[in-house]
């Protein structure tokens, strides 16, 4: 992986030093709080419901034994002994004190990591695929570019002060594992008509309240240009998107409005009148940061299959939550963090811990988060499998899920967010304690549960197979329901159902739609592609045929 | 009391006013939106005083281009903390019109945006009098950068990756 060098590290510290003289001046009264908000926010520092929330960047979601570590030792130091993990591949502290986040930032720095853009109206941290670099079907490994987009955005001079938030995600197979298409910017690796390294370039989705899909702004990219094309949508957007309402500031809408021949037409006049001057990386830049991303030194092994004559359980989470690796003899494994009773994607001090060590004895010390709010290892040897899921399961981090009903995404909800309509980790909890029966889950196959507490959709439920909205009536927290949504390759925008149901009915109305897919379903038919097929017309005549039962 | 400022690193009086400051010598170095600059071109270019024009952030720096031999000063106006479009003016003044005089950053500066501002190609700035000393030490932010850029205003040299 990535490893700061003099200049990386001189800017972390600088950044350190920065912050904590800011909180100082806030502390002592010389700092607004409106002045100290525009830069907080720019250094993932949010104030909430009950804290101060703190976001911290994982780059491309990837970790190092030694990083995780320390993550979980700020969350016993300094929290109450937990994480969030996001959908951005991020990590939140729900409960830090202002005047520690200082400290907190200096802990980072020593572990070459930091909060830098993690919120704030500028370039947040650079997403990619969580399994980077060991899938078969890959084109390239997108991290290399995800660190050269991460080093040009961080503190860029022009692009700090932008109408609203700017993400990127940058992927490299086929399958979109990024939610890309539901990004400001996404990048994705591709070939040219003479097979030279490139990119396809998408601009203008998003989420939030008017969830976009993007659309293609240059279907081939030469490599070497692509900071400077990056710089002049940003420079179009920075000049031109929208800065009077906070709802129509993102550039989805510059790009809905201007529609994309137009959009795109400014961007290559733009480009065209600074790639000559702008950023270029040039091979040797490319090859020097690719070093840090060389294969780590398998041993050569066979495939071999550790799941057979072994006990169900472990076959059932071989299965489920263990994928393919391009390296025969290996396999990547999935570390489920969502269960029961714990909101999805939190981890605490010592599973974090735990799982860095497990990252050390069984996958070169390196650990990926992924934007359905999991932990990976990526490089185990398949004959270690066993004794792996042994240790997993110990603490609690084996749930057999990924990829099912209750491998769902999930915002902090109510229960931490300023933001939030209504809770969605009580939600969770009465989902799981709905659908609990491992046989039913996996006769349902894969569906992707996503759920967001109010309507600027941390959740991501606009791309959810179920979508599930928290809104408030009255003073009451009611849900809305959307099928029919993806955040993939085949990225699409889920529908309502209908009127929104109460808390206690969401368990009932999941059950009756399952039930449709169940009665309607082809042989070997996903739920969204059931969904697509039929339309929402039969879920919504069941869900709302009678009062669902208490 | 005179207005001071940050300019090339130095707190300084500022020599500059605008017309809705008071009557101001033709000798006198004169700045004004971009709005007045339009309609009293011809009277002001007669003038034998120093000129200089304020852009707002809406305004196209590309109006100024054929005028920026005779303009001694263009400010970028900063309404608020988080507007951010004089960032892109400063900067294409800077590297694609090839203005090379003062570049002012005015309104709600703090010493905390001085270094992307310099980093842009400003070089002097309008702070409140107590935020000059801690402007003048923050140019010094930082020592390195991932980008290359104008680093007009920036007295130490920026390392560019």
């Amino acid at each position: 992986m990535y490893r700061y060098d003099v200049i990386d590290k001189t800017l972390v510290e600088q950044r350190v030093a920065q912050f904590r003289d800011q909180t100082r001046r806030f502390l002592a009264g010389e700092l607004s709080e409106d002045e100290f908000r525009h830069l907080r926010l720019r250094n993932g520092l949010y104030i909430q419901r009950h804290a101060p929330m703190l976001r911290v960047a994982i780059p491309y979601g990837l970790l190092s034994s030694t990083q995780l570590r320390t993550l979980g030792s700020i969350a016993r130091r300094y929290d109450r002994g937990y994480g969030h993990f996001t959908t951005r591949q991020n990590i939140q502290y729900n409960w830090p004190r202002i005047e520690d986040v200082p400290d907190i930032l200096a802990d980072l720095a020593a572990v070459e990591m930091h909060a830098i853009q993690t919120s704030g109206n500028c370039i947040r941290n650079v997403t990619s695929d969580p399994l980077a670099g060991v899938v078969p079907e890959e084109l390239e490994d997108p991290r290399p570019w995800s660190e050269i987009i991460r080093q040009w955005s961080t503190f860029h001079p022009e692009f700090t002060y932008l109408p609203r938030k700017f993400k990127i995600a940058v992927t490299g197979a086929p399958q979109d594992r990024a939610a890309s298409q539901l990004h400001d910017i996404g990048v994705h690796i591709a070939r040219g008509p003479e097979g030279e390294p490139g990119f396809e370039i998408l601009a203008g989705g998003g989420l939030g309240r008017t969830p976009v899909i993007g659309q293609v702004v240059r279907d081939f990219l030469p490599r070497e240009h692509l900071l400077s094309y990056l710089e002049a949508i940003l420079r179009i957007y920075n000049r031109e998107g929208r800065r009077d309402n906070i709802h129509k500031a993102r550039i989805k809408i510059l790009v809905k409005s201007l529609g994309i021949e137009e959009f795109r037409r400014r961007v290559e006049t733009e480009w065209e009148s600074l790639k000559g001057n702008g950023p270029r990386t040039p091979v040797e830049e490319i090859e020097r940061i690719r070093a840090f991303f060389t294969p780590p030194s398998y041993r050569a092994l066979a495939d071999v299959d550790p799941a057979a004559g072994q006990e169900a359980a472990f076959r059932a989470w071989y299965r489920y939550n263990t994928h393919a690796h391009k390296v025969p003899g290996y396999r990547i494994v999935f570390i489920s963090l969502k269960k029961p009773d714990v909101a999805p994607g939190d981890a605490t001090d010592t599973q974090m811990e735990l799982i860095a060590d497990l990252a050390d004895r069984y996958s070169f010390g390196e650990v990926r988060v992924t934007y359905a709010q999991n932990l990976v290892l990526g490089d185990v040897e398949q004959g270690k499998t066993l004794e792996l899921w042994r240790a997993l399961a110990l603490a609690g981090l084996a749930t057999p899920n990924i990829g099912t009903l209750t491998d769902m995404i999930c915002c902090p909800g109510l229960d931490f967010c300023s933001l939030a309509n209504a809770g969605s980790i009580e939600v969770a909890k009465l989902i799981n304690e709905r659908f609990d029966d491992y046989d039913y889950l996996y006769d349902l196959g894969e569906i992707d549960l996503k759920m967001s507490g109010c309507m600027n959709a941390c959740g991501h439920h606009h791309v959810g197979a179920i979508g599930i909205l928290g809104v408030d009536k009255g003073g009451e927290e009611w849900y809305q329901i959307t099928i029919g949504g993806a955040a993939g390759t085949d990225a699409s925008l889920g529908s309502v159902i209908g009127p929104s149901v109460a808390k206690r009915d969401v368990p009932e109305t999941l059950a009756r739609l399952l039930e449709v897919y169940v009665r309607q379903r082809h042989p070997d038919e996903r739920f969204i592609d059931t969904v697509r097929r039929l339309g929402i017309k039969p879920f919504k005549e069941r869900v709302y045929a009678a009062p669902a039962a208490a | 009391m005179p207005r001071r400022l940050l300019r090339d690193g130095e707190i300084l009086v500022d020599e500059w006013r605008m017309p809705a400051e008071g009557a101001v010598a033709d000798d006198a170095a004169l700045m004004l939106p971009l709005a007045e600059w339009r309609t009293e071109r011809a009277r002001l270019i007669a003038r034998a005083g120093p000129l200089g024009v304020i852009l707002a952030p809406a305004d196209d720096e590309r109006e100024l281009v054929a005028d920026l031999p005779r303009l001694a000063l263009v400010a970028a106006e900063f309404p608020t903390m988080s507007e951010g479009r004089g960032y892109t003016q400063g900067r294409l003044l800077r590297e694609r019109w090839g203005f090379a005089r003062e570049l002012r950053a005015r309104g709600a500066i703090r010493r905390d945006q001085v270094f992307l501002l310099a980093r842009c190609g400003f070089n002097s700035f309008e702070l409140p009098d107590i935020e000059l000393e801690g402007a003048a030490a923050a140019l010094h932010t930082f020592s390195a950068a991932y980008q290359s850029a104008n680093d007009w205003g920036l007295r130490t040299a920026v390392r560019h990756r």
